[in-house]
């Protein structure tokens, strides 16, 4: 079974059928993914400001970590299964999408970005946990996570100006 | 409901000024604007949902309401003018789309709402910080305002997404 089937049989399952064929399912499921993924961008930004260097500096980074990530990953999970139903809708259009795959590239890197913070650099954060400048590595990290989810907005919207209909 | 005459003849005559055709001659202006507007909701919506989890005693303890939320409201004073900006843009390139469209009038609605709710709730904290902490029942009432913001962004965000699907009467 090669992807192009696979995509078609998302496309046609009774759940992706009822969305694409239903005046107000997609709009809503589509209001829930845009609500998901401000709040993953604006929880996430006070993490990055904070990590960077900009915001929060009276607060020790364990704390902006402990109050701000776990809305960061219940709003991730919200807008990766409604991303997922709406992609399911038209699953070979949004495949064959550029905007859409550099969408999940950058999803991809932001992931490892945040693997990465999490396995090497929170390692020694008992060191800096409450200064207001963090290693280099550190602040990095923050900026690329900035630049990523950005970049992640702009490709989400491009989508929605670029579909082509794939038979 | 027809929008009135006067409406559609100012919709009519923005639509036609070099500033709207200016934006509507190049496809990237309309995307490259929500993208910014979009990224100006995140941080309206992120501190908003951080002030209503201090409400709710749930982040943030070490902090007082009154300083937390004061800092976090920040973030939301300066993103407004980046909405108003990008917004009065969008409305611009295609005025008919939003100021005849009913969710655009909803979302306005909440927005007013939303914002004087969040005014209301600070302007006793500047005189007295523990104002929403001296009784069960101001405690009671400040939890469950910070739950009635969050949920009026919430609604911003889902009108300002129907605008784009609901037809301009």
């Amino acid at each position: 079974m090669n992807l192009d089937s696979l995509l078609h049989g998302l496309r046609e399952t009774a759940f992706a059928t009822a969305i694409r064929e239903s005046a107000s399912l997609f709009p809503w499921i589509e209001s829930v993914h845009v609500l998901a993924v401000s709040l993953v961008i604006g929880t996430i930004g006070i993490i990055e400001l904070r990590l960077i260097g900009l915001t929060s500096l009276n607060r020790p980074v364990s704390r902006v970590l402990r109050d701000t990530l776990p809305c960061t990953w219940i709003a991730f999970a919200v807008a990766i299964i409604s991303g997922f139903l709406l992609f399911a809708s038209n699953a070979p259009t949004y495949a064959h999408n550029t905007f859409f795959l550099s969408k999940l590239v950058l999803l991809f890197l932001a992931g490892l970005n945040a693997f990465g913070f999490h396995t090497l650099i929170e390692r020694s954060i008992a060191r800096w946990d409450s200064a207001a400048r963090t290693p280099l590595p550190a602040r990095l990290s923050g900026v690329f996570s900035v630049v990523m989810w950005i970049g992640i907005v702009i490709c989400g919207r491009w989508v929605g100006f670029t579909l082509v209909p794939t038979p | 409901m027809t929008p009135p005459a006067w409406l559609d003849r100012f919709c009519e005559w923005l639509k036609v000024t070099p500033f709207s055709v200016a934006l509507q001659s190049a496809e990237w202006v309309v995307p490259a604007v929500q993208t910014v507007h979009i990224l100006a909701i995140g941080a309206v919506v992120g501190s908003g949902l951080m002030i209503t989890l201090r409400a709710l005693g749930l982040v943030a303890s070490e902090q007082t309401l009154a300083a937390f939320s004061t800092r976090t409201l920040r973030v939301i004073w300066w993103a407004l003018p980046v909405l108003l900006v990008t917004g009065i843009l969008m409305i611009s390139a295609e005025p008919a789309r939003s100021l005849e469209n009913a969710a655009f009038a909803l979302k306005m609605g909440l927005l007013v709402v939303s914002i004087l709710v969040n005014l209301g709730y600070q302007a006793p904290l500047k005189r007295h910080p523990e104002f929403w902490d001296r009784s069960a029942g101001r405690r009671r009432a400040s939890q469950t305002i910070a739950i009635v913001s969050f949920l009026l962004w919430v609604g911003v965000v889902f009108s300002g997404r129907w605008i784009a699907y609901v037809q301009p009467s």
